[in-house]
């Protein structure tokens, strides 16, 4: 159990050149399990994580953490659905978090080697991080997140566009990170995903929270009509 | 045509015997260039790098400066500098007109503004691709700023060899604050001015050989060293 946690938000909403993006957003979340967030296109999905992560700017409401925001900001990491690449090696690239937190040159390179080599990437530690494939690029990226051992990861889709060995592992490395105590919070397409992965389920609309529930209940019996819509493929307005 | 071909065998000849005086011109030239090169990337880069990552409220404006005074006239620097450094400026007690020290400066004024702008144009393209990592990672402007000049160091040497080019051609400056005093102050591009002056023509064409020489080997060092160019680098 993670001191950040619960994460209390209070009217959380966040605009653009006057547009509500998300918002207001009402929402209390506990520091077990996975949560996922689901949702149509459009929903605010992305916004909605990065709001939570400081990323995006808040307009108006609170974002309550459990501990002081500075100390939040530090035990948090994201992982982007386009995984950016610093134009260094693999090895440099995973190792950045811990060279930047102060980590000895020597050290950091070590933690970093032996995290390649678990997301499977240890083969290739020298190649340029840009040529990778986007299965690679999203290991990569998690691996970067993950050796900092976050109490909190956001992830904002992070299987998009992967094929469904690349998704597995990913989500095998997921399951690892969670099973060690990091708190997920994860944006996704997949339905399949979302059931195999959820402890806890939010569905925006409108860039809202349409409802929040624990999986089973959320999967099994939707309160709303919008959600069981979502739920059986159809288009949600 | 005579004179070029003539100014080429000259040139062929002063190369091959080494002449002591060319050897002499040729080196304080590029001596001057690289010194004054070394220290305005120094003061260029981090501040390209600076006006990348920070938001301020003249950010606009001074980078809208910075790019005007890429085409600052030389000359108008040498005067400048000129009497800044003369014995009734305010810096004329330290005695560096007339020296390659005054060289330096105000080739470092010229190519910092050159050096500056092409190396911000970089560095913005890069940040806007690292922005949301770096941000995500909570890191400090002190690293966003080393992070990005690591990184983009391959495009950055684009910049530092536009600012050779500048440097090593450049004669209105350099003329005014050095006085092109010979065995002190006198470089290729002055010299050239003093041959051609003369009605040497020859022998400031083969000067201007030697100059274009020396500057296309200085830049391809400079990407052999910087392995540019190459397969799987950025």
């Amino acid at each position: 159990m993670s001191d950040m946690f619960p994460l209390k938000v209070t009217g959380a909403e966040t605009t653009r050149r006057g547009k509500r993006l998300v918002g207001p957003i009402d929402l209390t979340l506990d520091g077990q399990g996975t949560c996922v967030v689901i949702g149509p296109n459009g929903s605010g999905k992305t916004t909605f994580l990065r709001l939570l992560h400081g990323a995006a700017r808040l307009a108006g409401g609170e974002i309550r953490w459990s501990c002081p925001l500075e100390d939040a900001r530090h035990d948090q990491a994201f992982v982007f659905q386009s995984p950016v690449m610093l134009r260094r090696s693999v090895l440099d690239n995973i190792a950045y978090p811990l060279l930047m937190r102060g980590t000895a040159r020597a050290e950091a390179r070590e933690a970093a080697s032996n995290w390649a080599a678990r997301v499977g990437l240890g083969g290739m530690l020298s190649r340029a991080a840009t040529v990778l494939s986007g299965g690679e690029k999203q290991k990569l990226a998690l691996a970067r997140a993950l050796i900092a051992e976050p109490k909190l990861l956001f992830l904002d889709e992070p299987c998009a566009a992967l094929d469904g060995r690349a998704m597995r592992e990913i989500e095998s490395i997921l399951s690892q990170a969670a099973a060690s105590g990091t708190r997920l919070i994860l944006s996704t397409h997949d339905m399949g995903q979302a059931r195999r992965l959820a402890s806890r389920v939010v569905f925006l609309l409108h860039g809202k929270v349409h409802e929040a529930a624990a999986a089973e209940q959320f999967f099994d019996h939707p309160e709303t009509p919008q959600a069981r819509a979502f739920l059986n493929g159809d288009i949600v307005e | 045509m005579g004179d070029l071909w003539s100014g080429l065998t000259q040139a062929f000849w002063l190369v091959v015997t080494l002449d002591k005086e060319l050897v002499e011109i040729s080196w304080r030239s590029l001596r001057i260039t690289l010194s004054a090169l070394v220290l305005a990337s120094a003061i260029a880069m981090p501040l390209a790098a600076f006006l990348a990552v920070r938001r301020f409220r003249a950010r606009r404006a001074f980078i809208a400066v910075m790019n005007a005074l890429m085409g600052l006239p030389p000359v108008v620097v040498g005067l400048v500098v000129y009497v800044l450094l003369s014995r009734s400026g305010p810096f004329g007690v330290l005695g560096l007109l007339f020296t390659p020290t005054a060289m330096i400066i105000a080739q470092i004024i010229i190519i910092v503004p050159l050096i500056a702008s092409i190396a911000h144009q970089s560095l913005r393209d890069l940040w806007q691709e690292y922005h949301d990592l770096l941000i995500s990672m909570n890191v400090t402007q002190w690293q966003k700023m080393k992070t990005l000049l690591w990184d983009a160091r391959r495009a950055l040497l684009t910049a530092a060899l536009a600012g050779f080019g500048r440097a090593i051609g450049e004669v209105g400056a350099i003329m005014i604050v050095g006085g092109n005093i010979d065995h002190a102050t006198r470089v290729l591009t002055t010299a050239i001015a003093l041959e051609t002056g003369k009605g040497n023509f020859a022998l400031a064409l083969s000067l201007g050989f030697v100059l274009i020489a020396l500057a296309v080997a200085v830049n391809l060092a400079i990407h052999w060293l910087g392995r540019t160019e190459r397969e799987g680098r950025w």
